[in-house]
């Protein structure tokens, strides 16, 4: 084939060089795209300039092939430089090929069903920072329980799609009695111990409704602590257990906590996307947090959980430094 | 975009293999830093110490590193001192639990950057 396209370039030039006309100039310009398909490097196309040169007018002085030889030479890193370029190209569209399947994993199996027990209103957000999604909510229901995991991901594609996936099938496999916060954790962090790599972990809290006595229980693996707004003392309590992040060491044991719910208290679980805003005057705190949720403690769970997301977009111009994910359970009289 | 700057010094001293970390770790940076630390953690038996004190920020991908260097020392017999923590970086460690398996030794002067 580069002989074919050396025939072609060579006839190109004759004319051109026998008509010097604008039209035969730029035939050989809409030739040029050919060399460009046929991945024709810049030290080649030289090096077929020069057979045809040689072809048509033997008689040049060697001074010209020399120099033509010395072009070559120069040409020979802009060409490397052409492949890497290609090849990054490639690259990025293989990453983007994953990160559109791990897109699609996630909106597809990894879904998720919002609980429904009587006395408890949910809301929640959860938004990418970029394509792929690293924070993670999955619901879990039995009868008169509302079970939650919020969890933060490090690592992102496939790998970290496969990691919510554990989480999922994890927690869909436990039976009724294993659905306490210490053993959900406990059970969780067994799996992904055996199947991340050393530097993927995965920080989860987990919390669990119990509308029969109204009690909230939780354990956290390495997560932030989540937010109790007492209506009745009209006080917030930061909301932490003892517990490693999931997928550090097999035997890893979790502490469990619970907390009474009254009417119009309500818990606010986080990702660390909402804790550590960072503003171009720096972090915020978790007192803007705190003010944020007592602005609209008398709201549904879903507005609590909404306006705290446009307020903290806001802050930094709705462009996300990293993923954002906050889940509200608030409790309300009871449907008789 | 952020400044993309971390350096790692490395220096031994007395078969402690000492580790001066300087800027943030991030997305960015992070991979640097996991360049430098993997050069040594299969060593039999390592004792690393990584002095952390000019690091004024780092995020969840940064710990990553240090979680992926701690598994891979402690495989091998060996052990992971932390240094220098600033306020910030010693909370993100106690949330994680990672303060109750690592070794870890907060600054003592003032945190410079606490919270605004």
């Amino acid at each position: 084939m580069p002989q074919e396209v050396g025939r072609q370039y060579k006839e190109i030039m004759k004319k051109y060089l026998e008509s010097h006309s604008e039209e035969d100039l730029y035939v050989g310009q809409q030739f040029s795209r050919r060399f460009i398909e046929k991945e024709i490097a810049p030290e080649d196309v030289i090096s077929i300039h020069k057979t045809a040169l040689f072809e048509l007018h033997p008689e040049l002085r060697n001074e010209v092939w020399d120099s033509l030889d010395f072009l070559i030479e120069m040409m020979i890193h802009y060409g490397l430089t052409l492949r890497e370029h290609q090849s990054l190209i490639q690259k990025q569209e293989a990453i983007q090929m994953e990160m559109n399947v791990a897109t699609k994993v996630q909106d597809t199996l990894l879904k998720t069903k919002m609980p429904s027990v009587n006395g408890l209103d949910v809301g929640y957000i959860s938004q990418p920072a970029k394509q792929m999604n690293g924070d993670y909510v999955y619901f879990l229901n039995h009868k008169h329980e509302s079970g939650v995991a919020v969890a933060d991901v490090i690592g992102k594609g496939i790998p970290a799609a496969l990691c919510m996936s554990m989480i999922k099938f994890g927690m869909d496999g436990l039976s009724d009695e294993n659905t306490s916060p210490r053993n959900v954790l406990g059970i969780i962090n067994r799996i992904v111990e055996k199947g991340v790599d050393d530097s993927m972990f995965i920080s989860m809290f987990y919390g669990k409704y119990n509308s029969e006595d109204t009690t909230f229980s939780y354990a956290s693996a390495g997560h932030e602590p989540a937010l109790h707004f007492d209506s009745r003392k009209d006080v917030f309590t930061e909301l932490d257990a003892k517990g490693l992040l999931l997928g550090v060491k097999p035997d890893a044991e979790y502490e469990e906590r619970s907390v009474v719910l009254h009417d119009g208290d309500f818990i606010a679980m986080m990702t660390d996307g909402v804790t550590e805003t960072r503003t171009e005057e720096g972090f915020i705190d978790m007192h803007t947090i705190q003010n944020l949720l007592h602005d609209v403690k008398d709201k549904t769970a879903q507005q609590i959980a909404e306006y705290v997301y446009n307020h903290l977009a806001s802050l930094q111009n709705y462009r996300l430094s990293d993923d954002f994910t906050i889940v509200i359970f608030k409790k309300e009289p009871e449907q008789v | 975009m952020q400044e993309m700057n971390l350096q790692v010094e490395l220096l031994e001293q007395n078969s402690v293999q000492y580790f001066k970390v300087v800027g943030e770790i991030d997305a960015f940076t992070a991979p640097v830093l996991r360049e430098r630390l993997a050069a040594v953690e299969n060593v039999d038996g390592l004792k690393a110490e990584l002095d952390l004190s000019e690091v004024d920020y780092m995020d969840s991908t940064g710990l990553g590193v240090f979680v992926g260097f701690y598994k891979a020392v402690s495989a091998n017999g060996g052990h992971v001192k932390i240094t220098g923590l600033n306020k910030r970086l010693n909370r993100l460690f106690e949330i994680t639990g990672l303060n109750e398996i690592i070794d870890i030794e907060q600054k003592e002067s003032e945190d410079h950057n606490a919270t605004l």
